[in-house]
This record gives structure tokens, C-alpha cells and sequence, in this order.
């Protein structure tokens, strides 16, 4: 409950100002905080699985890539955008559960490897159905109207609600049995199981709840940049990027993964953009970084937790029951 | 006695060519506490773990309140009130000690909501002499501790029946004492008890009825002194020249295997 006050006093004032960005600065800057709220949802999403379940998803890619198909076909066939969006996400979620119901029986390593294969089924997958998907040539989209500015703050605002709801979510899931039952798991799987969790049911369950605003997240981008292929959206470059985020911020935390993220878009944009050739060692250094020195985000180290203390304090104590 | 809580019929369990547990039969009245001795390697807790549904039997039946639960999975087998402890303690480390109780009491127990859990956690503490300790992370107890948690969390689920998988083992004598007394007056709120164990004093001051197995058979059961004496069981222990020996010298053999 504390940690819920503490982290609103932050994500407030934060997503404000991203929902201020058109009217305060350039079309650069909305656009990078268009990537924030993206982000954020994309490492909220896999903070369910990653995070409060410990099962080290690399499946990211495979959802967006999938809602971006989806949401890409319906719109193709005549959907209007938003309800293309929903669909996209319903029919990623079913994916998610038929996918769980298969690779969740792996743990550790071999769901990590596993996970990380999806993508490149999907991807190939993808690339060789021409006759539904038009294969290495990409699907075009209806161009969004309106102008670029316009179009900006549309998807600006609708990654923002993503994100919100995204947040909205996990505060459900943390303060739930399912929520309970998912840390239960992660702490201790053969346990969980003997005091009663449904531990399979409640690892799909979250699972899904992993792919469902990757699938949002895809079919909202696709509409945005109004031309998809496989390897954009299946990269494997994200589905690393997306858990590093929300370890960066702090797995298993309710606002861990938004602040990951936006540190994580300041890195790529200040560093990361200027040395294009070696970007991709720097993320590799960045992980290490993690592993050795921030092993539970940036949430859990010492200074937030003081500050955390110090603002908690005066408020109401509560019983600790 | 009507049909008993518990009935196992036929139970058999092979890992490839080993029948770790072999035609197993027996069955569980209510209110008793009945223990299980056999050397180790003798599909002690192989048995446990196919009554709880970690394990699923090559062959035999679980009834359990009359119903056939062979199939049951574990999480399945503690909502229905078959609760047991593991040999090693399993808690969720990184949980306070409340936590893991609140845990049983909400996923096995009866509990609608956290705080009532949390309720009912509470009380199952204080009744393990826990209740100091609710707010320390379960990693920084002792092993008597961990022990006394782990008989917590499952008195949370409300069980009918409790599975002790050597819940004494890695204690002290005095240590010993308390658990004896522990798990007394768990049976006195009506739990009917199977208890694992090595300790023939523990077992002796508990058990009303006790069930020896061997090699994955159950070789022996009923009194506790008439099993103790029963040639077979002492044969078990003690290797056949020594149990003849024995049976000679007519010693109280319970003396002999408590060492």
C-alpha cells in the first residue's frame, strides 16, 4: 500500500508531463515520449510473467509482432482503427494461452530458450505465409489522415492510455490472490502448489496478461508507422530490450518497469543513438551492469528506499497485522 | 466406524524397474495418529507423495471422504483438507512468516479475503508459538522455526487429514519434547495425523497405530508394541541373524531400534 502512495507521487507528475508533451516541445521529444509510454507498457506486461511469477520471458516480440499482424489484417479488411486494436489484443491473448499451455511446463533456462524461439517461429512463420501476411514485402496500412502532428499526438495519447491501463492492471494483479499466488510461485513453485495454488492456471494467466498489451502495443504501432514486416515486428532486439527495462526499474515492483523504461529511452536517445555502431555492446554492458550492480532495480537500491522511508513515515502507520 | 477418512488400496509406484512402493493398502480412521516407520528407502515419502498427488501411482486407488482422488493434483489434494509437510522445509523464503501462512489460509483455507487470512494466519502462529516472529522473512529462521512454520501453514489450509513427512528430523532432543507436544495438541483439534517418522520415542508417545513398510510393502501394522515385536519389522532393522538372536534373548526390542 505504501509502495503504491510512494510510487504515484512520481508517476503522476510523470505521465502529466508526457500528456503535455505536444504542447510543450517539438515533434522530437512527443515522439520520444510516445516510446516512453510504449515502452512502459511493453515492461509492465512482461513484469507479470518476468517479475511477480520469476519466469524469464523472452516472448515479447512474438506478441507484438503478432497484434501488429492482426491489428494490420483487420484494418486491411475494413476495420475500423480502434476496434482493430481490440481485436488484435484478444486474439494475441488467445495465442498467449494456447503458447502457455505448451512452454510453461519448461522452467529457467529452457523456458528462457523457449521463449525466445516463439519469436522466430512466428517471425519465419510470417515471412513464408505470402498469400495472408505478403511475406519479406511487408503489409501496408491505411495511412493514418489528419497530418503528422495530429497523427503524433493520437498515438501519443493512445500509448498513454495503454500504459494507464497497463499500471491500472498491475495494481489490480499485485493486491489480488492471483497476484499472491503468482509471488508464491516465484519464491517457491513445488510450495505454492502444495498450499493450494493452481499453479498452472495462474502461470497462464499471467502469461497472458504478458501478451495481451504486447498485442494492443503491436497493433497501435503497426497503425502508427502504416507499414509492418517480419523482421521489425518480430525483433529480437526488443524482446531483450523490453525484460532489461523492467529489471532495470525493478521486476516484481508496480512502477519498476515505467521508470526502467524511461531511463532506458534517455540512455538510447542521449548514448545509445550516438555511437550507432556499437549500440548494441553498450546494451550488452548494460545488462552486465544490471546482473552484477542492480540486481533489483533501480527501486530496491538503497537511496529510493530512504527516500521511500523518509516520505512514508509521517503518514498513517499501518498496523501490521 | 463408518467408511474411514482415508483409504488406500493396492497403492503401487515404479521408477523403471524399482516398485518404490508396491501394493500398499491401509486405511485412515478419523482422530487417529498413525505412523509410519520403515528403513530409509523404503517408499516412505514415496507414499506420501502419491496420497498428495505429487506423484501419480502406477496402480491402486486413494479414496479419500469416500471419493476416488488418485488423480488429484497437489493443489487439489490441500483444498480438499489432505495438508502435508515436506521432509525439507519448503517455504517461500523471501515472504515474512505471515506470509506463508497467510498463503494456506488463502488458496487451501477457507479464508474469502487477505485480511481474513491474515487473520487466520495469525492465530495458527501463535497456536505453533510462531506469533513473534509473523513480521521476520522466513529465510532468517531456524530449522525448529521453519519446522513450526511449516506446521502452521498447513494448520491454515484446515485439514482433515495432516501428512508429517519427518517433521522431527535435524532436531534436538528438547526440541524433540516440544514437537511431541506440538502435534498432540494438533490432534486434538480433531485432526487425524499421518506421521513419518524415524524417532521410535516420538513415535511410541503418538502413534495409535503404526504401519511399517519395506522395500516399498507394507510388511506390518497395528499396535505399536505389538509391532515393535513382530519378527519381520525387527528382521527389517536389524538383518535376520541379529533379529533371531533377538527373538531368543527376548528383549524389548523397541530399546534396540530406538538407538
Amino acid at each position: 500500500m505504501n509502495s503504491l502512495r510512494y510510487g504515484l507521487l512520481w508517476f503522476i507528475p510523470l505521465a502529466i508531463l508526457l500528456a503535455l508533451a505536444p504542447f510543450i516541445s517539438n515533434n522530437y521529444i512527443v515522439q520520444q515520449a510516445t516510446f516512453v509510454c510504449m515502452y512502459a507498457a511493453l515492461a509492465l506486461s512482461w513484469n507479470f510473467i518476468g517479475g511477480y511469477t520469476g519466469y524469464p520471458s523472452f516472448s515479447t516480440s512474438a506478441f507484438v509482432g503478432f497484434g501488429a499482424y492482426a491489428g494490420a489484417l483487420l484494418q486491411n479488411a475494413g476495420m475500423p482503427m480502434v476496434l482493430a486494436w481490440v481485436f488484435a489484443t484478444i486474439f494475441t491473448g488467445i495465442f498467449a494461452a494456447c503458447l502457455g499451455f505448451a512452454i510453461l511446463r519448461m522452467k529457467g533456462h529452457y523456458f528462457a530458450i523457449g521463449s525466445i524461439s516463439i519469436v522466430e517461429i512466428v517471425r519465419l512463420i510470417a515471412a513464408s505465409w505470402s498469400s495472408l501476411t505478403g511475406g519479406g514485402e511487408g503489409l501496408n496500412l491505411p495511412i493514418f489522415r489528419g497530418g503528422p502532428e495530429h497523427a503524433g499526438m493520437v498515438f501519443l495519447y493512445s500509448f498513454l492510455v495503454l500504459m494507464l491501463l497497463a499500471v491500472i492492471t498491475t495494481v489490480i494483479v499485485d493486491r489480488s490472490r492471483l497476484g499472491f499466488g503468482l509471488r508464491c510461485i516465484e519464491q517457491n513453485e513445488d510450495a505454492a502448489d502444495m498450499v493450494g495454488v493452481n499453479v498452472n492456471a495462474s502461470k497462464i494467466s499471467a502469461f497472458v496478461l504478458s501478451a495481451i498489451f504486447c498485442g494492443t502495443a503491436g497493433a497501435i504501432s503497426a497503425s502508427w508507422v502504416s507499414y509492418i514486416s517480419p523482421p521489425d515486428a518480430f525483433s529480437i532486439v526488443m524482446t531483450l530490450k523490453v525484460p532489461v527495462m523492467a529489471m532495470l526499474g525493478g521486476a516484481g515492483t508496480i512502477f519498476g518497469p515505467v521508470l526502467g523504461a524511461l531511463v532506458f529511452v534517455g540512455i538510447e536517445q542521449s548514448v545509445l543513438s550516438r555511437f550507432l555502431d556499437y549500440n548494441q555492446a553498450i546494451l550488452g554492458l548494460i545488462i552486465v551492469f544490471l546482473i552484477f550492480f542492480l540486481p533489483g532495480g533501480l527501486l530496491r537500491i538503497s537511496l529510493f528506499q530512504k527516500l521511500k522511508q523518509r516520505i512514508t513515515k509521517p503518514s498513517t502507520p499501518e498496523v501490521k497485522s | 466406524m463408518s467408511t474411514p477418512l482415508l483409504q488406500v488400496d493396492q497403492l503401487s509406484k515404479n521408477f523403471g524397474g524399482v516398485a518404490a512402493v508396491s501394493q500398499v493398502s491401509f486405511s485412515l480412521e478419523a482422530g487417529q495418529i498413525v505412523g509410519v516407520i520403515g528403513p530409509n528407502g523404503a517408499g516412505k515419502t514415496t507414499l506420501v507423495n502419491l496420497m498428495t498427488g505429487v506423484l501419480r501411482p502406477s496402480g491402486g486407488t486413494v479414496r479419500f471422504n469416500g471419493e476416488d482422488v488418485t488423480a488429484q493434483r497437489p493443489f487439489q489434494a490441500s483444498r480438499r483438507g489432505l495438508a502435508r509437510t515436506f521432509q525439507i522445509v519448503q517455504p517461500f523464503p523471501q515472504m515474512t512468516v505471515l506470509e506463508n501462512v497467510i498463503a494456506g489460509a488463502l488458496f487451501a483455507g477457507p479464508a474469502k479475503s487477505t485480511s481474513e487470512a491474515a487473520q487466520q494466519a495469525m492465530e495458527c502462529l501463535e497456536f505453533v508459538g510462531l506469533a513473534d516472529l509473523a513480521q521476520r522473512s522466513a529465510m532468517s529462521l531456524t530449522l525448529p522455526s521453519r519446522k513450526r512454520l511449516e506446521l502452521a501453514k498447513s494448520l491454515a489450509m484446515q485439514p482433515k487429514v495432516l501428512l508429517l513427512d519427518e517433521v522431527n528430523a535435524g532436531l534436538n532432543s528438547a526440541e524433540i519434547v516440544d514437537a511431541i507436544e506440538l502435534i498432540r495438541k494438533i490432534a486434538a483439534r480433531g485432526i487425524t495425523i499421518m506421521l513419518i517418522e524415524h524417532l521410535m520415542k516420538v513415535v511410541f508417545s503418538l502413534c495409535d497405530r503404526l504401519l511399517v513398510l519395506h522395500h516399498g510393502e507394507l510388511i506390518a501394522q497395528g499396535e505399536p508394541q505389538s509391532v515393535a515385536s513382530d519378527p519381520k519389522v525387527i528382521e527389517a532393522y536389524l538383518g535376520s541373524k541379529f533379529a533371531a538372536k533377538m527373538t531368543d534373548q527376548k528383549t524389548l526390542p523397541a530399546e534396540v531400534i530406538h538407538v
